[in-house]
This record gives structure tokens, C-alpha cells and sequence, in this order.
């Protein structure tokens, strides 16, 4: 199975972000992070608002995804959520702005979303930079 | 034809405005057509993977879920009515009232009570003017919705279906959805579908021989598998309606717009014939007019001789 590959599929509601060959994927499901390699049982788990990384044999292409989830079945992997954003597509100060904005937010649901959104998307940046260099 | 030559110009020169207008209004109709029906393309693979997954679940796990189950007699029905923002599109605003009249009325005589959800300022517009009260109206983005827009409305129809009967806020037992669907350039349907409760999954095809659904595993489980993903469903399923009423707008008014520049172009060409015979008239008149003095002072030379 050494050569054997994930089908990757990073899918927004309005577009496909992502699609091509894989040999890993990392996501955070509501239960913790999982790793997928090829040969990996049929799963169906839900994402929460966290970074997605995807291992290909030219790098690693860091998303972030809003809540979703996660199907994997004959080596075939969707990444399905309502909003997905590339590391390259997302920007950096905006999201530090977002993140003050959702601190200063009263405590609550709202606020720990936001503030998981902003973070996820500041760790995307921040990963796809390390892995660049 | 008391009308003057300058008159008929005149009105000549305004229908060939009007042409200009309606012909470029056409022209960026048909253009954001190939727009509108790639954004559909875009959003399918969001829908069918999803179908494929709450099949999946479905077909894996009986578990009842109230997005699901049917309340056992129904009383109040919501309808959401998807219109344009814009006129100019023809029939296409009224042919979707005209079905959600329709649907209403069904829904009447099974003895519920209807409540109206709009989207686009043409429902609103005419609920309003007839004084009839709309549970909520959402404008602004009839020719490109955005996801957004969708889940926002498909949170609010959500929370009304799962609203417990005599508690804070609307609640309903059924969600009815009135959109037209594209079927080609040509053609658009007014089309009422029930979204809520859910029925049997669309597209559910029965696996092709030899080969098995996979056993899934869910996590954490499949009833909080399906709890995430029903929601998410119903949402895309309102943005497949918003993105098909949003072609079939845009095809509906290339066509109205077409036929709008077809008939100004048949009113010029009447108005010029009218005019040139004015024109001609008045040559005539002049010319008889300068023959009639010619005459009269030849026969006054002729006379003094």
C-alpha cells in the first residue's frame, strides 16, 4: 500500500477550494484531531471551526474550514463546509482585527466561536508559512 | 395625422433610446446567465457530496431525527416564495406568486394555516400592497445569492420547524419552498417543492451491483453525525432553489428584454414610415404650393399682355 494514495476533495458550499492527490490528511474533528492515511476505514465525523492539512507529494496545502465535516471512504477523502479558506486566500491582519473584535465580544457561544474562527485561521497562516520555509 | 414631421422625430428618437436601453439590458442578462449557471455548477459538488453522506447515514442508522419525522397532524404550513428583486423580467415574478397562491390554497383547503417567508422585493412588494402579513422577508440578492444569504434563511425556517407548538416565536409543521426551476434558456417552471419535513433523500441510487456502500464508522456518532449534517442539507437544498430562481431570473428578463428591443424596433420602423410620409406630404403641398404660383403668374403676365 506504499504507493497508494488519498483523493482529496475541499469542497466550499459555492465552489471546490481543493481537489488532487494526497498522501495525508489532518483535520479536527468535534472529538479531536485525525490523521488519514490511504486504507483508512470508512468515516463520516464532523469538523469543528480548525485548520485542515493536507499532505501532498509537492507540499502541504493548509485550509481552514467553518464547522463541516469529514467523509472518507475507498481512499476517497471529502472535506465538505460552508466556508473554506486557503492559507493563501486568508488575510493575516484581518483576522488578527477579527480576533480583538471577538475578545472584546461578551462571553457567550457567539464570542468562542469567533474567536476559534479568527485563531484558526492566524494558526492556517502561520502553518503554510512554516512550511514554506 | 395632425402630427408634425418634428413630432414623429421626436418620438422616433426616444423609442431608439428605449431600444438602447432594453437591448443592453439584454446583453448583461445574458452575460451574468452563463455567470448565474456557473455558480449552480460550482455549488453541485457541495450538494452531492452531501446527499451522498446523509444517505449514508440514513441508509447505516435508523435514527429518528426531527428534521425527519412527520408531526402528526399538521396545522401550519410555511411557505417561502422565492422572487426577483428586480421587474423587467416578464411573467417571472408573477408566475411564482400565481404558484404559491396556488400551493396556499391547496394547503387551505387541507384545513392549515399558510405563513409566508419571501425572498425578493417583487413578493414583498406584492404581499404588502395587498395588505397581507409575511412572517419574514429577506432582499438584496436575487440575481447572486450568496451561501450565506441560504443559511440564514434556512436557520430561521429551521427554528420555526423545531419551535415547540404554543412556545416563544413562530412554529409551523411543514416548510414549503416556491421557486422556478431552469430547465433551459426557454424554459423556466414555477416549481413548489416540501422541504421540511425531509423526505426519502434525494438521488439516493441503489449501489450498482458488486459494489458495496461503505461501512461507515460515525463520529462521535451517527445521531450527532446526522444532527450536523441535516441542517447543513436543508441549507444547500435552499441555496440550489435561490441559485436555480437566480438563472431563471436572468433568463426571464434576456427574454423580456429581447422581445422588449424586437418591439421597438417594429414601433420605429412604423413611426419612421409615418413620418416619411408626412415628409412627402409636405413636399407635395410645397411643390403644389409653387406650381399653383407659377400658374397664377403666368396667367397674370399672360393677362397684362
Amino acid at each position: 500500500m506504499s504507493d497508494a494514495v488519498l483523493e482529496i476533495a475541499l469542497v466550499a458550499a459555492d465552489r471546490i477550494v481543493w481537489s488532487g492527490q494526497a498522501t495525508m490528511v489532518i483535520a479536527r474533528t468535534v472529538e479531536g484531531d485525525v490523521g488519514v492515511l490511504p486504507g483508512h476505514a470508512p468515516l463520516l465525523s464532523l469538523l469543528t471551526d480548525a485548520v485542515v492539512e493536507i499532505n501532498t507529494a509537492e507540499g502541504v496545502v493548509v485550509a481552514t474550514v467553518d464547522g463541516g465535516f469529514l467523509s472518507v471512504a475507498q481512499d476517497r477523502v471529502s472535506i465538505l463546509s460552508e466556508r473554506v479558506l486557503l492559507a493563501e486566500e486568508i488575510a493575516l491582519d484581518e483576522s488578527e482585527t477579527a480576533l480583538a473584535e471577538a475578545e472584546a465580544l461578551p462571553a457567550g457561544d457567539e464570542r468562542e466561536q469567533r474567536i476559534r474562527q479568527a485563531e484558526a485561521r492566524i494558526r492556517a497562516v502561520e502553518k503554510a508559512r512554516a512550511a514554506t520555509r | 395625422m395632425a402630427v408634425s414631421l418634428r413630432e414623429y422625430r421626436a418620438r422616433i428618437k426616444s423609442t431608439e433610446s428605449m431600444k438602447k436601453i432594453t437591448r443592453a439590458m439584454e446583453l448583461i442578462a445574458a452575460s451574468r446567465i452563463i455567470k448565474a449557471q456557473q455558480r449552480a455548477q460550482a455549488a453541485a459538488p457541495y450538494a452531492r457530496e452531501l446527499t451522498r453522506a446523509v444517505s449514508a447515514v440514513a441508509t447505516f442508522s435508523n435514527v429518528d431525527h426531527p428534521l425527519t419525522t412527520e408531526p402528526e397532524n399538521p396545522r401550519r404550513a410555511a411557505i417561502l416564495v422565492v422572487t426577483s428583486d428586480r421587474g423587467l423580467a416578464g411573467a417571472y415574478s408573477s408566475s411564482v406568486l400565481k404558484e404559491s397562491e396556488r400551493l396556499a390554497e391547496k394547503l387551505r383547503d387541507e384545513g392549515k394555516q399558510v405563513l409566508t417567508y419571501i425572498a425578493g422585493r417583487k413578493g414583498e412588494a406584492y404581499f404588502r400592497f395587498r395588505n397581507r402579513p409575511v412572517v419574514q422577508a429577506w432582499t438584496g440578492f436575487s440575481d447572486q445569492p450568496s451561501y450565506d444569504v441560504a443559511a440564514e434563511i434556512g436557520e430561521t425556517l429551521i427554528a420555526a420547524f423545531l419551535a415547540e407548538e404554543g412556545g416563544e416565536g413562530v412554529d409551523v409543521d411543514e416548510v414549503h419552498v416556491v421557486y422556478t426551476r431552469f430547465v433551459s434558456m426557454l424554459t423556466q417552471e414555477p416549481t413548489a417543492v416540501r422541504l421540511l419535513p425531509l423526505e426519502v433523500v434525494e438521488g439516493t441510487e441503489p449501489p450498482a451491483e458488486g459494489e458495496l456502500l461503505p461501512l461507515y464508522e460515525f463520529e462521535p456518532s451517527a445521531e450527532a453525525v446526522l444532527d450536523g449534517l441535516l441542517p447543513q442539507y436543508v441549507q444547500s437544498r435552499i441555496f440550489f432553489c435561490l441559485l436555480q430562481a437566480a438563472a431563471s431570473e436572468l433568463a426571464a428578463r434576456q427574454k423580456a428584454m429581447k422581445s422588449a428591443t424586437d418591439n421597438a424596433d417594429e414601433l420605429i420602423k412604423k413611426y419612421r414610415r409615418i413620418a416619411n410620409q408626412a415628409r412627402q406630404a409636405g413636399i407635395t403641398q410645397e411643390i403644389s404650393e409653387i406650381v399653383g404660383g407659377v400658374n397664377a403668374l403666368a396667367d397674370a403676365t399672360a393677362a397684362s399682355d
